[in-house]
């Protein structure tokens, strides 16, 4: 991804105006509904990509000011404070500090405050205004405040602060015209500070402050406040957030503040707070403070000992079901589009080897990963429902004993169900965990959790376990439940191993908010969609599409002249390899078909399909080749009989639960871990787990149900 | 008396913080001050972490942290 140098175009500003702004960012805490309102200033004119060196998020968007100038926003990742936690927050701070080198210091800062929460909210606001920079302050969430009985004298609030104030509620898209106009003005710095720490305190800070000041050629009310983010380091996080040529200078600060004999660390907080409560108490009506708001009553249910539980589980079988029956219909058209394209394609190429690889590799190809476009989307919207609600956080809350007994912490919760959409998302969402050491076990564990490239997997599976309708969708989705519990118990085992052995460390510290219930906005769901859909085609479109390709060619060369398509198969290079490993997973019921499907999953495990397709069609001298799942229901093995028993779908899917075949979270976790040594570590205890799952399930089912 | 001693539904003001370092900055940060009132609102159904309220926000830590802050309960709280 590309971020501007420099402002864009600013090549005739209006006669009579100042500079304006063109490169702005959105910042604020977590849940203050910042990317609402980033997603109701720029719609679908948005770049997702990343910060040079780091794997934090970097959304930047186009909107339009009043006079027709596009204006480029970033929105930032929530932060209670410029005192760093987490990578997430250091990347916020660093880009309004101005220190990241692929992203220009903001012009503008657009502070996004939670009008119900005002007084914490300033907390980063007074940080931000510190940093004398030109803000606008947007207090959010107008409409609930209201409704709570909290209200804001914002005229006064405007004088105290000295700049702009917009009310907004960004879920309806209310005041963005106002906040527009405020964005189009001309540029003007906030007034100086005027909340002031104890002399003693003050002066030394500012000391450090002339230090920076100096050595990065920053304005003095910049420096003071990298000064002040500095001080608040621990000896441990420092070199994590300040580069090694400024440590020392740090440390002696501390040392000479511990010297004074006061209480520095509690002061730089508690000077600030006295001054945000001196503003509130002028500006902020509080509405009844016995009052039982909404969510107060929502949670009564949900977090309860019983309903909670019982809310949690059925949400969770809802989101499993809808997957599996409502998905089925948009499926189906998906599969009639398709077989129509590839009997279009058939009937006009002429015969031949482009021919055959347009309708057996290319249509056939991406049209069986295609197909799982609407269970992933209806995936993606729950778990997007569940965040932008606030029951994520609940969750958490629930499942914080649960996550401690391994030694996780509750928001391993989060990037966990984010892997059962796709672990690279998962992965990533570990971010947000401030340990290093707990992050790397959510990142060791996340690809167990079973990703919706499994789903295509388990769909055939067990549609080919039972070819007729004489067992319902309900125990049809039990056996699928399964798949994904095996996964998650397996993760947890996992987790609680490393924590003793590789990565041993002390449980993590869990301070998380519980955010109030929310109606989600449309547009961020929709946006979010949006998002995962195109990705999910381009990802179709691209890797899947070459892939198909390349497995398509290696099974269809050499050639054997008028031979049977599956003598054909078996003598490819395709066949050669599967029965090269034929041997070593024969103990797990599979021939060197499934070999085959195994050796093409290693890339994504979703090509297993596609690959299958190609396997089994390949076989059929009929043009018009029968579903994939009555393929498998006729395979049979050299003996005459049924290839895919139950044993083998079970020892499959079993497989597939435990297996890391996904280059691009292999790629991921690389990345995250900047080493090696984790992700080759991942593939090869995974890889043997999946075996040795795979063989017990294998024979267990023999054992037990003789098939 | 320390936060994770009250019961579910009490009251009471935060009078000392005792934890240390980057743990404590952050719960200060979050507005847990001296001279705050606060709330139990519940604890999870497993009995860990706590769901607090204070300055009009829940928050939810675990008893280990909640250990540390000392308050003086509400005279009248039930």
């Amino acid at each position: 991804m590309t971020t501007p140098a420099a402002p864009l175009h600013i090549t005739s500003p209006p006669a009579g105006s100042g500079r304006q702004a063109h490169w702005l960012a959105l910042a604020g805490n977590p849940n203050s509904g910042k990317t609402t309102l980033f997603n109701a200033l720029t719609g679908l004119r948005q770049k997702v990509g990343n910060y040079a060196g780091v794997t934090v998020e970097k959304k930047v968007g186009r909107m339009f000011n009043l006079h027709g100038q596009e204006v480029q926003v970033l929105d930032l990742p929530g932060t209670y404070s410029l005192s760093v936690r987490s990578p997430d927050e250091k990347v916020a701070r660093d880009v309004l500090l101005g220190t990241v080198s692929d992203t220009p210091r903001p012009e503008l800062i657009v502070c996004v405050a939670d009008a119900n929460n005002l007084e914490r909210s300033l907390y980063l606001t007074s940080q931000i205004l510190d940093l004398n920079l030109p803000v606008i302050l947007v207090l959010n969430m107008m409409d609930l405040a209201k409704a709570a009985g909290v209200e804001i004298d914002i005229k006064n609030l405007e004088s105290l602060l000295g700049v702009p104030i917009i009310p907004v509620v960004a879920s309806k898209e209310v005041g963005l015209i106002p906040l527009k106009q405020a964005i189009t003005r001309e540029l003007e710095k906030p007034p100086a500070r005027t909340w002031t720490l104890p002399v003693e305190i003050e002066s030394e800070v500012q000391a450090l402050a002339l230090e920076f000041e100096k050595a990065h050629s920053m304005d003095n009310a910049t420096a003071f406040a990298n000064a002040l983010a500095a001080l608040s380091e621990d000896e441990h996080t420092i070199h994590e957030n300040f580069p090694k040529s400024v440590h020392s200078t740090i440390v002696n600060a501390q040392a000479k503040l511990e010297a004074t004999g006061l209480d520095w660390r509690d002061a730089m907080v508690e000077s600030r707070y006295t001054w945000i409560q001196s503003i509130c108490a002028q500006v902020v009506k509080q509405g009844d403070p016995n009052a039982v708001t909404m969510s107060e009553k929502i949670d009564h249910v949900l977090t309860h000992k019983v309903w909670g539980w019982i809310t949690f589980l059925g949400m969770m079988s809802l989101m499993f079901f809808t997957i599996f029956t409502v998905a089925i219909y948009p499926m189906q058209w998906i599969e009639a589009l398709f077989g129509a394209l590839q009997s279009f394609a058939g009937n006009h190429l002429p015969v031949g080897v482009v021919r055959d690889l347009i309708c057996s590799g290319v249509i056939s190809g991406v049209g069986s990963v295609v197909i799982f476009l609407p269970q992933i989307l209806i995936l993606f919207f729950f778990i997007g429902l569940l965040e932008d609600t606030g029951y994520m956080a609940r969750a958490a809350f629930l499942m914080d004993r649960l996550m401690n007994r391994v030694g996780l912490h509750g928001k391993s919760f989060i990037p966990l169900l984010c892997s059962f959409a796709c672990a690279i998302p998962g992965v990533m969402a570990a971010r947000t965990i401030e340990n290093p050491k707990d992050r790397l076990v959510t990142i060791m564990i996340a690809p167990l959790m079973s990703c919706s490239a499994r789903l295509p997997v388990y769909t055939i599976m067990i549609a080919t376990m039972f070819p007729t309708d004489a067992v319902s969708n309900w125990q049809k989705a039990l056996i699928m439940l399964g798949m994904y519990l095996l996964g998650a118990l397996v993760a947890f085992a996992l987790a609680w191993l490393f924590k003793k052995t590789l990565m041993k460390g002390r449980t993590p510290v869990l301070i998380m908010e519980l955010p109030p219930y929310r109606i989600p906005a449309i547009k961020t769901v929709s946006v979010h969609l949006w998002n995962r859909a195109s990705t999910f085609i381009r990802r179709a479109g691209t890797v899947i599409l070459a892939l198909s390709i390349v497995l398509w060619v290696l099974m269809t060369y050499p050639k054997t002249p008028d031979a049977t398509p599956s003598v054909a198969l078996a003598n490819s290079v395709a066949g050669k390899i599967g029965h090269a490993i034929e041997p070593v997973i024969a103990p797990l019921g599979f021939d060197w078909r499934i070999g085959i499907g195994l050796v093409g999953s290693f890339a994504a495990r979703e090509i297993f399909v596609s690959t299958m397709g190609m396997v089994f069609n390949i076989e059929d001298a009929d043009e018009t080749s029968p579903p994939l799942k009555d393929a498998f229901n006729d395979a049979r093995r050299v003996d005459g009989t049924p290839l895919f028993t139950p044993a083998v779908c079970i020892s499959l899917m079993v497989f597939y639960v435990l297996a890391m075949q996904c280059v691009s979270t292999v790629a991921v976790v690389r990345r995250e871990t900047n080493s090696w040594r984790w992700p080759i570590f991942q593939i090869f205890y995974m890889t043997g787990l999946a075996y040795i799952g795979s063989f017990i399930a294998f024979n267990a089912v023999r054992f037990f149900f003789g098939s | 008396m320390t936060l994770n001693e009250l019961s579910a539904g009490q009251t009471a003001t935060i009078s000392k913080i005792n934890a240390a370092g980057s743990i404590r900055q952050r719960l200060m940060e979050l507005g847990l001050l001296r001279g705050t009132p606060i709330e139990v609102v519940r604890f999870a159904p497993m009995g860990d972490p706590i769901e607090i309220k204070f300055k009009g926000y829940h928050l939810s830590l675990r008893k280990e942290e909640a250990a540390t802050i000392e308050v003086s309960p509400s005279p009248s709280s039930n």
